[in-house]
């Protein structure tokens, strides 16, 4: 396998940890709703706590893109 | 990377060209004034005509005035909630910026493509310009720490209730979170406004590439069901656009809280 191959194979590679990603932001989407369901009148307090949930979640997917963008077009 | 017949390169679009001024050099460096320089100018303008419609300060507001009061007050109550009390004194910093990457999200996103001639640019696709913004908020929780706590800040380092026998590890562990923020808080924005609109542009590519096809069959099978998605992906991008601004902002004044408070 030349370094050209390998490259590509590892930006590839990479994209698992977006769709990893994609499991965590419904994760805790979908527990906030669960929760906001169980009890509505606490759910309009606890969005900005939602939003910092979705932001660490949703940053590791991110790096996983970042990852691939450097195989491709830096390494 | 680019290949075959189509012609097709989602990465154009994130390209810094000189507008005017090609020649202009300061100390050995090129300050042309580039099409990012011209979106920037551009959102400052937008923002500062919706701010100059909202700050009549009429007793009883009009539509507009409403508008821009209901985003202050939007802000000002994440800061309160956050903060706390004196979270009050952060609003301009923080509206501003708030406004600022809403409105150069919201205009890199507007089709201003059918304009012949006129490329559309998203200022915050660019890790330099949010790679600053966060730098800025990185900054100003150092200034507000410091100045507030003195050499106390650094109790931000060991929180309350730490055992003894984990204060060889907790301080580096809080040290290196707090030192990756502003790269954190840069990145988020930067990928997830390259991400989508490399999306935007792999689809519109498909749409081009199946109508332009010598096969009949993939015109509908392709371009069409890809510009349906891409309508559905672009407002997908607004709502983007809108979650990115807030939690910049949202994470900026969870910065400052551990600032002004500590922990």
């Amino acid at each position: 396998m030349d370094a050209e191959a390998a490259k590509l194979l590892g930006a590839g590679l990479a994209a698992i940890g977006a769709g990893l990603a994609a499991l965590g932001v419904g994760n805790v989407f979908a527990k906030f709703l669960e929760g906001a369901l169980r009890n509505p009148g606490a759910a309009d307090g606890q969005q900005g706590r939602l939003f910092i949930g979705f932001a660490a979640a949703e940053l590791l997917g991110l790096l996983a893109f970042v990852v691939a963008v450097l195989l491709i077009f830096v390494a | 990377m680019a290949q075959g017949g189509s012609k097709i390169d989602p990465m154009h679009q994130f390209l810094i060209e000189p507008v005017f001024g090609q020649s202009w050099n300061l100390f050995g460096y090129n300050i042309a004034f580039t099409n990012s320089a011209l979106w920037m100018v551009a959102t400052l303008v937008v923002l500062w005509l919706f701010m100059l419609g909202g700050m009549k300060g009429q007793t009883v507001p009009g539509r507009w005035q409403m508008a821009v009061e209901s985003f202050t007050g939007f802000i000002g109550d994440m800061l309160t909630a956050n903060i706390g009390p004196e979270g009050k004194r952060f609003l301009p910093y923080v509206f501003s910026l708030f406004m600022f990457i809403l409105i150069a999200n919201i205009l890199g996103l507007l089709p201003f493509g059918l304009v012949p001639g006129v490329h559309p640019f998203t200022v915050t696709s660019h890790l330099t310009v949010t790679g600053v913004l966060a730098i800025i908020s990185f900054a100003l929780v150092l200034i507000v720490g410091f100045s507030r706590h003195g050499l106390h800040f650094f109790s931000l380092f060991v929180p309350h209730g730490t055992p003894w026998w984990l204060l060889w590890l907790i301080p580096v562990v809080e040290l290196f979170s707090f030192l990756v923020r502003p790269f954190s808080l840069g990145l988020r924005l930067f990928v997830a406004m390259t991400a989508g609109h490399i999306l935007l542009k792999v689809l519109a590519g498909f749409v081009i590439n199946g109508l332009n096809a010598e096969a009949v069959w993939v015109a509908p099978l392709v371009a069409i069901p890809s510009f349906i998605l891409m309508i559905g992906i672009t407002l997908l991008e607004l709502l983007v656009c809108a979650i990115q601004a807030y939690v910049f902002a949202l994470l900026t004044s969870l910065y400052l809280n551990d600032a002004v408070n500590l922990h």
